[in-house]
This record gives C-alpha cells, sequence and structure tokens, in this order.
C-alpha cells in the first residue's frame, strides 16, 4: 500500500480547507454567538451563488479558459424572471425552466465562438458580460420587485434540518450542483476530458479526446451554472435590478484560485472552489460581527489571501521544478 | 528477421504542400518483427512521411497497404484503429494526470455510469511491469523523469492497438542508461512480431538496434538496404547526397584531427574568440575551439549532432554550465546575448521565421535593431542616420525590396535572410554567427551570401559558419569543425579539407568503411 501523502496539487486545497476552520473557530473564541451550526449553514444560504458560479467556473478554469459573463448572466437571470413572474404572469417554474435553457444556450454560443472561431475566451466573454448587462438594463432600468406567492413560497421555505436549524432551497440546489459536480469532473469522460485538455490540448487531441466537444459543453456547464445562480441569487433578493451582481465573476475566480484551481489549467478541484466561496462569506461574516469595519475590508482581506495564494501555487511549482533538476524524481526504470 | 512477412507497405506515395514537394513516389516496407530506421536530413520528408501513415496528413497519391488489404487512415484515431501507434520526441501525453490515467484517458471502463478507477490502476500497473516499468500509477505523470514519461507513452501505444510502434526521435532527452533500456524494450517488442518505425539522429543507436534502414533525401526514396550491408559512412553519404569515394578516404582520413589541433595551438594569440572545455548539460558536451579574425570556421555535421547548441552557448543564449570563455584573450562571461552583442559578436539564428525577423516591421527597422539594442535604448539614432544605413545594406547586400519601409514579411525567404545578415552587419561585429544562413533560399542568393562571408573575413572579420551542406562549407571555410551525437570530434583544415574525409570524420573512423 502506498502511503497517503500530500501531493503539491492538493496542498492549496488543504490550506484553504484549514484556513475555513481557523477562521471558524477564531470567530467563535472571539464572538460566543458565532458558534452555532446556524452561522455555518447560513453561510451557505448566504452565498449559495457564490458557490454555484464557482463551480461552474472551475470547469472553465481547468481547460484552461475563463468566463467573465457569469455575473452579468446572473442579473439577466434575475431581471428577465422577476418580469416574465411580475410583468407578463407567467409560472414561476416554467420560468426558472426557460432561464436554464437561456443559461446553456448562452454558454453555447460563447463556447461555440471560442471553439470553432478560435477566439480569445477573454475577450468572447467579455461581449457576454456587456451583453447580459446591457440586455437587463433594456428590460428595465428600474428595480422589479417580485411579490408573486409562489416565487416568495419558494424563497422562504425553509428546510429544516436537526434542532433548529435549517436552509433554504438555494442552499440546497448549491449543495446538488456541488455533488453533480463532483461527478461529472472526476467520474465521468466529459470530466477528465476536460482535465486532459487543461494539461496538454494537443495531446488530448492525438489521444482522440473529442476536444472541441468537451470545450463547448464546459462553456455551456458555466452558462447553466451561471443561470442556477441567477434563480438562487432572484429568491435571495426577490428582486431584478440591472446592477445585480456586478463584479460577481471575478468573485468566483477567486473562490477557484483560493480553492486550489490553476489559472493555467488542468489543476482545480470543485470542491475547493466551495471552500473558497465559504472562506470569502466567512471572513465578511466575522467583519460584520466586529461591527466596526467597513464592508470593504472583506475586499482587502480577500486581496490579500488571493496573493498569497498565487505566491504558495508558484512556490510548490518552483520547489518541484528543482527536485525534478537534481534528479530527485523516482526513477523507477 | 527480414524475412518476415511485410505487415505495412506504403506504395508511390506523393504528398505537396502548397510551394515544396514533401514527398515524391516514395514507396517504403515494414516487417513484423523488425526495427526499421527512417533516415534522412531536415526536409527530407521523414515527418511527411510518418504524418501520412498516421492519418495526420492526407496522402495526394499512393496507396497504404496494413497486412495485404488497402487503408486510408484519416485522423490519428483512425490509424490507431488500425493498429499504427506513434510516440513523439515531444511526449504527447498531459503531465496533470495521473500515470494510469495517462494511459486509459479517451477509453475507460466504466462501469454504470461511473468510470472504474481501480480497473484502470490494475490495468495500468500489468501494462507497464511488461516493460519492466514499477511505479506508482496514481501518482501524476509530472512527478516522473521523461524516459518514465516515455515509457508510459510507449506503454498506452502498445496497450491502444500492438501491430505498428512509431518512435520518433523518441532517445533526443535521454541518457545512456534510459537508452539501453528503451532498446531492451524495442527487443522485446521486436520478438513479440511487432513493426517498429524508428527515428533517429544518432547514427551509432541506428546501428545499434535497427535491421533495416530507409534512406529519404528531398523527399525522394534513395534506397532501402539491410543495416548490417551498409557502413555507416555510406549511409551519410546517401543522406547528403554525395558519393564517397573509398579509395581516396584511407589515406587522409587518419591525419585529420591530429592536424587540425596542432594548427589551432599555433594559432592561440590572434584568436577572437576561444572555448576552453566550454559545455552545457544537455546541450553540449565540452568543447575547445578557436576562430580567428579573418577565418571562417565551418561546423558540420548532421542534424541534432550539437552544432546549433555550440553556437547558441557561444552566443550566450543558453548559459554554458561548465568550462571558459576569451575573448581577445581576455576571459569573459558571455551570460547573455546582450552581452555578447557588446563584445562585439552576433548571431543570424537557424530558424528565421521564429527568431530572426520581425515580420510586420519595416526592412529598416528590422536592420537597425540589432545596432539599437547594442548602443543601448536609451540612446537615438536619429533618422538620417537609420535612413543612411538601411539604404547602404540595402545596396551592399543587393536586398530585393520597393524600399527600406516595405515590410519584411512580404519579401522572399532569401532577401528576408538578407534583412537578418544586414542587421548584425549594421552592428559592425568581429565574430559573426552564421546558423544555416542559405536554407530554404534560391541558388542565386545562396552563392551570393556564401561571397559575402568570405568577403567579410577577407576584411577580417571572424566568421563561423554553420551549414548542412558540406559543397557551401568546404566553398566558404578554411576550417571546419566536425559533430557527432553532441561533441566536437575532430577540426580539419587545409588539404584535408575534402568531402570523403569530412564524411569519414562524421561517420566515426573506419569502424564500418
Amino acid at each position: 500500500m502506498k502511503k497517503p501523502q500530500l501531493s503539491s496539487k492538493h496542498v492549496p486545497l488543504a490550506i484553504t480547507v484549514l484556513l475555513f476552520v481557523v477562521l471558524f473557530t477564531a470567530g467563535a473564541v472571539k464572538y460566543p454567538a458565532f458558534l452555532s451550526m446556524q452561522v455555518f449553514f447560513n453561510l451557505f444560504i448566504d452565498n449559495a451563488y457564490l458557490i454555484i458560479l464557482a463551480i461552474g467556473m472551475t470547469f472553465v478554469l481547468v481547460i484552461g479558459g475563463i468566463d467573465l459573463s457569469v455575473g452579468s448572466v446572473l442579473c439577466l437571470v434575475c431581471m428577465a424572471s422577476a418580469h416574465l413572474v411580475e410583468n407578463k404572469g407567467m409560472n414561476p417554474y416554467a420560468v426558472m425552466v426557460l432561464m436554464v435553457l437561456i443559461g446553456a444556450v448562452y454558454g453555447l454560443i460563447q463556447g461555440s465562438l471560442i471553439q470553432f472561431f478560435k477566439m480569445q475566451p477573454f475577450i468572447v466573454t467579455l461581449a457576454g458580460l456587456f451583453f447580459g448587462r446591457g440586455a437587463a438594463a433594456w428590460i428595465s432600468i428600474e428595480t422589479i420587485n417580485i411579490t408573486n406567492k409562489t416565487y416568495n413560497d419558494i424563497a422562504h421555505y425553509r428546510v429544516h434540518l436537526w434542532g433548529d436549524n435549517f436552509i433554504s432551497i438555494g442552499a440546497v440546489i448549491a449543495l446538488v450542483v456541488l455533488v453533480l459536480a463532483i461527478y461529472i469532473a472526476h467520474y465521468t469522460k466529459f470530466g477528465r476530458s476536460a482535465y486532459a485538455i487543461g494539461g496538454n490540448e494537443s495531446s488530448a487531441m492525438l489521444m482522440g479526446l473529442p476536444v472541441a466537444r468537451t470545450k463547448v459543453l464546459v462553456y455551456t456547464l458555466s452558462g447553466v451554472c451561471s443561470a442556477l445562480a441567477g434563480i438562487v441569487f432572484s429568491f435571495y433578493m426577490l428582486s431584478g435590478y440591472s446592477l445585480h451582481g456586478q463584479g460577481m465573476e471575478l468573485d468566483a475566480i477567486a473562490s477557484a484560485v483560493i480553492g486550489g484551481t490553476l489559472l493555467t489549467g488542468g489543476v482545480g478541484y470543485v470542491i475547493g472552489s466551495l471552500f473558497g466561496a465559504l472562506t470569502q462569506g466567512i471572513i465578511q461574516n466575522l467583519i460584520m460581527f466586529d461591527g466596526t469595519l467597513n464592508s470593504w475590508w472583506t475586499k482587502i482581506v480577500i486581496a490579500a489571501l488571493l496573493c498569497v495564494f498565487i505566491i504558495i501555487q508558484r512556490l510548490l511549482v518552483a520547489r518541484r521544478d528543482s527536485q525534478k533538476a537534481k534528479g530527485n524524481v523516482k526513477t523507477a526504470l | 528477421m527480414a524475412g518476415n512477412e511485410p505487415i505495412l507497405r506504403a506504395v508511390g506515395i506523393s504528398k505537396s504542400f502548397p510551394g515544396v514537394k514533401a514527398l515524391h513516389d516514395v514507396n517504403f516496407t515494414l516487417c513484423a518483427g523488425e526495427v526499421h530506421c527512417l533516415m534522412g536530413e531536415n526536409g527530407a520528408g521523414k515527418s511527411t512521411l510518418i504524418k501520412v501513415l498516421t492519418g495526420v496528413e492526407k496522402i495526394d497519391h499512393g496507396e497504404i497497404y496494413l497486412e495485404g488489404k488497402s487503408i486510408l487512415p484519416k485522423t490519428p484515431l483512425e490509424a490507431q484503429a488500425f493498429g499504427i501507434s506513434t510516440v513523439y520526441q515531444e511526449i504527447n501525453l498531459c503531465p496533470n494526470l495521473s500515470v494510469a490515467e495517462n494511459m486509459f484517458i479517451g477509453r475507460e471502463p466504466v462501469s454504470g455510469c461511473v468510470i472504474n478507477w481501480k480497473e484502470i490502476n490494475k490495468r495500468a500497473q500489468a501494462a507497464l511491469s511488461k516493460l519492466n516499468v514499477k511505479i506508482d500509477v496514481t501518482q501524476s505523470l509530472d512527478t516522473y523523469s521523461v524516459a518514465i514519461q516515455q515509457m508510459v507513452a510507449i506503454a498506452r501505444a502498445l496497450d491502444v492497438s500492438s501491430k505498428i510502434l512509431i518512435l520518433d526521435e523518441p532517445t533526443s532527452s535521454l541518457d545512456r542508461d534510459e537508452i539501453d533500456k528503451l532498446f531492451e524494450v524495442l527487443r522485446r517488442l521486436k520478438e513479440d512480431g511487432i513493426g517498429i518505425i524508428f527515428i533517429t539522429h544518432f547514427l551509432d543507436q541506428v546501428y545499434e538496434i535497427s535491421d533495416r534502414i530507409t534512406v529519404l533525401r528531398n523527399g525522394e526514396l534513395v534506397g532501402e538496404y539491410e543495416t548490417s550491408e551498409l557502413p555507416k559512412v555510406q549511409l551519410i553519404a546517401k543522406m547528403i547526397g554525395k558519393e564517397f569515394d573509398v579509395l581516396t578516404s584511407f589515406n587522409k582520413g587518419n591525419a585529420a584531427s591530429a592536424k587540425g589541433c596542432e594548427e589551432d595551438s599555433l594559432c592561440n594569440d590572434a584568436a577572437f574568440i576561444k572555448a576552453a572545455g566550454l559545455g552545457r548539460q544537455g546541450g553540449i558536451s565540452p568543447f575547445d575551439l578557436s576562430v580567428r579574425k579573418g577565418e571562417v570556421l565551418g561546423f558540420a555535421g548532421l542534424l541534432g549532432s550539437g552544432r546549433t547548441e555550440t553556437a547558441r552557448v557561444l552566443f550566450g543564449v543558453d548559459k554554458a554550465d561548465k568550462g571558459e570563455l576569451y575573448i581577445k584573450n581576455k576571459r569573459s562571461a558571455v551570460a547573455s546575448p546582450m552581452n555578447a552583442i557588446k563584445n562585439g559578436m552576433a548571431f543570424c539564428p537557424e530558424d528565421r521565421k521564429r527568431e530572426g525577423i520581425m515580420g510586420d516591421l519595416t526592412v529598416k527597422e528590422n536592420i537597425i535593431i540589432a545596432l539599437q539594442a547594442k548602443r543601448g535604448m536609451g540612446r537615438c539614432i536619429s533618422a538620417k542616420e537609420r535612413e543612411k544605413l538601411a539604404d547602404k545594406f540595402i545596396e551592399l547586400l543587393s536586398i530585393k525590396t520597393s524600399g527600406p519601409d516595405q515590410l519584411v514579411k512580404n519579401l522572399s525567404g532569401g532577401n528576408q535572410q538578407k534583412v537578418i545578415l544586414a542587421r548584425w552587419l549594421a552592428t559592425d561585429p568581429e565574430l559573426l554567427i552564421l546558423d544555416e544562413p542559405t536554407r530554404g533560399i534560391d541558388v542565386g542568393t545562396k552563392t551570393e551570401i556564401q561571397k559575402l562571408v568570405v568577403r567579410l573575413a577577407e576584411e577580417e572579420m571572424a566568421v563561423i559558419f554553420i551549414s548542412s551542406e558540406l559543397d557551401e562549407e568546404l566553398r566558404t571555410c578554411d576550417r571546419i569543425a566536425v559533430f557527432r551525437d553532441r561533441q566536437k570530434i575532430a577540426e580539419i583544415s587545409g588539404e584535408d579539407l575534402n568531402q570523403n574525409c569530412i564524411m569519414q570524420t562524421i561517420a566515426g573512423g573506419q569502424k564500418h568503411a
């Protein structure tokens, strides 16, 4: 049997999990109110949309791409849902299905442009970012509040766990997406192809993997995740507004990177992105509990964390390279 | 061995790319259970032939028969399905995935709708142990050495399909021990009846492992030979396309290396640049070398023999990790190209498209750029001076351009080469290194460039001239350093300076002659 050892790819993930635990413990020590299961569950409730976005983003980053449109798609979905439910009187469930379809098509178009016209993912999804927000503002510049009864019932529904603890429907959706994503990433051919493409695209091609299809599907998956996050966000806010979710694409990228995903592709874990998103949430909570600090301090702390994590990743790569150069690599030949 | 059934037959293969005939009516036969070397210089058509066989490129004319049946693979995947697998020099695996996954990705065993990782790991372990490789297959590929990665690639290729294995330069990054291990594996595969096509630049390895050799030159078939019946010198002659005259070679060949060195030491004082034991791990074995002012020193040897590597070390593109370099008898650390330029050196690289020409800049800008670098970015070269320089060199080298403001990418290959030459001449160098300056340009321009080199030497410039064409070297060089297998093996000068002697030296003594 082999010894359980921490490969350098797992180190950032381990650090993130550890950091999360440390932050939670620190909060519990300092603020007695912090130490309750509900505070923990609230992290899922308050960050469900971010978790879903970060999961979709993880796949995109794993193939070495980027998707800047996710925040705008989330905003567009919120706005379109609010408009269709409130002003057009559509059935909320039908609207949700429609929104997921819109998200899929959005991602499909972006992925196809990137793959078949050999365009830069950055530019294509930047256009997607502008388009989504523009379209949301075109539907309405004013906030549309969602007053529909069914919608409000879903939004306020509490899934009771043990004791007095509960989570929202949004959090349940996030957890389902998480489990599905882990399955897709590690136990399906599609998921493994995505990792292979991120490792070396031309090799993946020569090994006979469906590179084009996988890449387009990854962007489609990210689009679907954005739409789901949009629906979850609309439960959370119960309104559509053209400035919803501004800069959220960057929060999603930050979550993935803090969770150990490399922007160069090939390395990343869905579970890491979960902890990346939760860590951002807990920092926000701690600053809120403190009460004296401006909420923008969250951003400053996240900035510092990102720096630290990128440096750690760089150091790990450098260390492994130098080990290799010294010939310390296993040569079993 | 050679009596075996032919497993693969390619008949009358032709393939053209825009403007180039890459293959012309080439026949190739591979038998089961043999190692067949494909030999030829750069541009001979080896890689095109491999690409055609593996479905990367489509053929224009010709037929491919696998075990008597006509096949036409359109993609690498189809070729694999027919039983033809390729292992490339650049290992085409994913470094971020585990060893086992690399072997099975795209064809993972699935139970239910979940990938069966246990099965993958088990089968990977089994496939590798057949090749005597015992490693932890769950570790990611990039934790292992290149040699192991190569083995993994071979194991994958064999596991995917195992009739024909194509190895494209598999040994170029392996050390001697690892090569021995690889050859052991190849011999075992041979016994199992697998046909192996082996491409390498290392002649010794050809004679060590292969049963038969097919030689290509300029896209045409030169011939197919039993390895045991083809002396090394003959092979080289066939590759570079010169007849080798056995009778005259014997009396001249022996003295070659000794004499070269002697002359060298006499002239040390006037040497512009002198290298003592200079070398770089994985690039070039330590060598001694000196170049005098007003001398053209040629580098001869087959492709991959270490000519370019030597030039790169001298110019500081690759840093030497051993030995000393003296410039005008002063110890010098040429650590970067910038440093080399400041010391009066200039280097025209081999691949002008990638390393030389800036296509979107004008002829004038391309000529000025090295001079600007030499003077430092802060110091301006006036518009008038730039104009004057550009005009001067356009006239001097008779560069065919509509004017100094023409974009370089619109010039022909030969004229682009002249622009690069002009760029370095503008810096007024004392040592000019030219790596394959005449490749891919027309005969007229070739002669012009050769004449120019001789003239520059007459004007007291030291020149290092690297070329695959012996004719050209003999015409321009005063002295020729010969390289083989990443080593400088001899210097030839004076009356020994002839084709036979050089070919003899490249082949390595009289072993097979």
